[in-house]
């Protein structure tokens, strides 16, 4: 008889579609072809003009009618894309999910295109300023430009479309957005509120602003020039990240759900751990106690030991900071072992997708178990000596592998780690 | 699977009407006035903040340097909600606790704004432009106090709480699920005890913008909650204030010997999709699972006062003969993400108290029996509905 619950008596979260946008390419094959075959979807910034920044270049998708509409067309759109794919891959019904979303969404604010707009319906007023904005709204408001300020708009919209039950939770965790997405997911079913779950994150958010704003951090690489040398995580001479764009989706669901409708089982989503940090805004505690608190919360809560985890997903955004400070966590919680578990960062090839960077690499952690293909860490042509990681580097390599460790972690203190397997940890 | 109870056993609140719990029910026991700034925001009508000496929760100067006030007005209430619970830095409670807050992003730099507006008029090229200013005019750490989970972030660093850390967004929406995941994690042991809240600021331009960008806001001065039909402007009337909660199990609240507010009998939610399904049938549905069956149930609306929705949800109140309804927001004004928070907070003050405050405006009935549960509801202005049955412990 089928076992239906984990090692700690609660129901078993299978994954049973998964669907992938970025700037290499729309659905699973493309991305995983590009992925493998180490190629970078980082490039020269077209959307807006660049000149006078420091970073020039972006993991943006541009091959949508919707690359030019703006953060809010633009991530839902990836959003319901990632969605499609996952859920048509699950077999459930296109309009009739019957289940509880839960999106990871960028925070959005009513962006420069609008505002110019606004302020020429003023300019007969007076002197441009945010009084006359809203007299001009209180003769003629205008529902679009609302909308692209509201952060409920974009579930609202995949809620309708693909019929999904109750209120959509929305959510940022910054960049562990993703992640947090799937791990609300697993415990609304292991509460048994849901038989199925749909976890997205998505981020179509590149902007001349918000690439500023992250600039003026010094969170990015300024390594222009070629755009596809510049994510090289676990390099000596990383700089900072690449901002990238995309989206990930994965329908989960209880095993015992799952089998009865005779669903395809991808892989199983068996642990997710947290741990927040009260040290500083950006930086992380020197001790990496956070997110070693992370990590091993997430394999306690697999109910797997160091030594069970085969292959990890690292967060490896490039700069120098993240990966020193992951290097020092996975090192102190896999000790000895660490040097000899394959441990590479999608976000060499895809750059940091912000919001959606833990759900799109979760995708990749579940493709990863299902082709025995380990993707590479690219541009690793100058490892940093001081990370004894083996990255995978610059070529992917054959190996099966039945659990993997994917790691996120964000501003404001945020990190949670996912476990995903082959297998159930009964 | 565990069925824990869910206790409420602290919470911050600052609005307009002040500070902590004696601050809001002394306003509220007697016909409360609301207070209002009418000036500097005119046409609009905002419930401003009163006085707030920050210092008192958040201790260094440097992390408030870091916040504007979105973000410290919550930092400052939760700091209230975990004093009042008795956990404020006690450091193997707070490094355990779990938090989820509702938020929506902090203040821009309108300065800024405005110069780039300015020269967008004039400048041959804006892309370019805009790149120049924002690159030079831009305060760097402004973006930390405007991102979403900078608050949950800037939470963990004044307060310790640092257990686990989620943000969740979406205007009334967020506040609503944010209480609704928390109370769900604490029932089935996912969690022992939680910090769960919001603060909204509503004294800044381009936060009054994002309301009126659909014309929501009462652009023609304040008038009671339910009475605002056909007054100019979309009929909310905004207010600042922060509302943040401890939840936790009975279990772990009995070990501690904390006292509790009230528990989290039920909470409902839902979205339907406005303009084409019948609002007044959901919250009608939703109202009558929460009263459950009580004859005269004491109900602490957040309706926020936008026309469509505070006129469904008034007509569902009225169809209940013997309920009871405050509409605060009369009173504080509408707190957006924080609405569902605050009025769950002052349920759960009713029902420790056994009483319920006064009517806020004349249309609002009575109620002379003691109260031993109590209902907060917030329907959202576009989109959300939920509610929340508190009861005695």
């Amino acid at each position: 008889m089928t076992k239906y619950t984990d090692h700690l008596g609660r129901p078993i979260v299978a994954v049973t579609g998964i669907g992938v946008v970025s700037s290499l390419g729309q659905g699973k094959e493309d991305n995983w072809a590009a992925l493998t075959g180490g190629r970078s979807g980082i490039h020269d910034i077209t959307r807006f003009p660049t000149e006078d920044l420091k970073t020039r270049i972006a993991g943006t998708v541009d091959f949508l009618e919707e690359s030019t509409a703006g953060a809010v067309p633009l991530s839902e759109k990836l959003a319901a894309l990632a969605a499609e794919e996952a859920i048509a891959q699950s077999g459930l019904p296109m309009d009739d999910f019957g289940g509880p979303l839960f999106l990871a969404a960028p925070p959005v604010e009513l962006d420069w295109k609008s505002r110019f707009e606004l302020d020429l319906t003023t300019v007969d007023e007076g002197g441009p300023g945010y009084e006359l904005m809203l007299a001009s709204c209180r003769k003629n408001p205008n529902q679009h430009f609302f909308n692209t300020t509201q952060f409920g708009y974009i579930s609202e919209r995949i809620a309708d479309r693909f019929g999904t039950r109750g209120l959509p939770i929305t959510l940022s965790t910054a960049c562990a957005s993703g992640a947090t997405a799937i791990q609300l997911g697993v415990e609304a079913i292991r509460r048994g509120e849901a038989d199925r779950v749909l976890s997205i994150g998505t981020d179509g958010s590149v902007s001349a602003e918000s690439l500023i704003r992250f600039s003026l951090l010094s969170a990015l690489s300024t390594q222009n020039d070629p755009a596809h040398k510049a994510a090289k995580p676990f390099s000596k001479d990383r700089d900072g990240f690449v901002m990238a764009e995309g989206a990930g989706a994965l329908v989960m669901e209880s095993l015992e759900s799952a089998l009865a409708r005779g669903a395809k089982i991808l892989g199983f989503l068996t642990g997710c751990g947290e741990k927040a940090d009260d040290f500083h805004r950006t930086r992380s505690k020197p001790d990496g106690s956070p997110a070693i608190g992370a990590v091993q919360a997430a394999l306690e809560d697999a109910g797997l030991t160091t030594g069970e985890i085969d292959y990890i997903n690292a967060h490896g955004t490039s700069t120098p900071e993240n990966d020193k400070m992951e290097y020092l966590a996975l090192s102190t919680v896999f000790a000895d072992r660490i040097g000899s578990i394959p441990t590479s960062s999608n976000k060499s090839m895809i750059g940091h997708t912000l919001t959606a960077a833990g759900a799109i690499e979760a995708a990749f952690s579940l493709l990863t178990i299902q082709t025995g293909t380990l993707p590479p860490t690219i541009n690793h042509d100058n490892p940093d000596p001081t990370i004894l990681l083996d990255v995978v580097p610059n070529v992917k390599r054959e190996m099966q592998v039945s659990t993997v460790l994917s790691s996120s972690f964000g501003f404001g203190g945020q990190n949670t780690c996912l476990v995903m397997g082959a297998e159930p940890v009964l | 699977m565990q069925n824990n109870k869910v206790l409420i056993t602290g919470i911050g609140i600052v609005s307009s009407l002040g500070e902590g719990i004696d601050a809001h029910w002394n306003a509220l026991s007697v016909k409360p006035e609301p207070k209002l700034d009418t000036e500097n925001f005119a046409p609009y009508t905002v419930h401003p903040l009163g006085e707030v000496d920050w210092n008192l929760q958040i201790p260094k100067r440097s992390d408030q340097r870091q916040m504007e006030t979105w973000q410290r007005l919550g930092t400052y209430a939760a700091g209230l909600a975990l004093q009042d619970a008795g956990i404020k830095e006690d450091e193997a409670l707070c490094s355990t606790m779990d938090m989820v807050v509702a938020a929506g992003g902090g203040e821009r730099d309108l300065t800024v704004d405005t110069l780039i507006l300015g020269e967008g008029r004039t400048s041959n090229d804006r892309g370019v432009m805009l790149n120049q200013k924002l690159s030079t005019e831009l305060r760097p750490t402004l973006f930390l106090a405007q991102l979403s989970n900078l608050l949950a972030g800037n939470i963990s660093i004044v307060h310790k709480v640092t257990g686990s850390s989620r943000t969740f967004m979406g205007e009334e929406s967020s506040g609503i699920s944010a209480i609704e995941t928390a109370a769900a994690r604490i029932r089935s042991g996912q969690s022992t005890h939680m910090l769960v809240g919001s603060a909204y600021n509503t004294e800044h331009w381009d936060m009054l913008l994002g309301h009126e960008l659909g014309g929501y806001l009462k652009s023609d001065g304040w008038a009671p909650l339910w009475q605002r039909q056909g007054s100019a402007g979309g009929g909310l009337v905004t207010g600042s204030g922060g509302a943040f909660l401890v939840l936790e199990s009975a279990e772990h609240a009995a070990k501690r010997g904390a006292r509790a507010y009230a528990e989290i009998e039920q909470i409902t939610s839902g979205q339907i999709r406005r303009g084409r399904d019948d609002l007044k049938k959901a919250v009608q549905d939703m109202l009558e699972k929460a009263v459950d069956g009580d004859e005269a149930p004491f109900i602490v609306s957040g309706a926020s006062g936008a026309h469509e929705p505070t006129t469904a949800e008034k007509a569902v109140l009225d169809a209940l003969p013997g309920a009871a309804a405050r509409g605060i927001s009369g009173i504080t004004g509408h707190l957006r993400e924080a609405q569902f928070p605050l009025a769950v907070a002052l349920a759960a003050v009713a029902v420790s108290k056994g009483e319920a405050f006064a009517p806020l405006e004349k249309s609002e009935k009575p109620l002379d029996k003691p109260v031993s549960a109590a209902i907060a509801t917030t329907i959202g202005v576009t989109r959300a509905e939920g509610a929340a049955r508190l009861v005695k412990v």
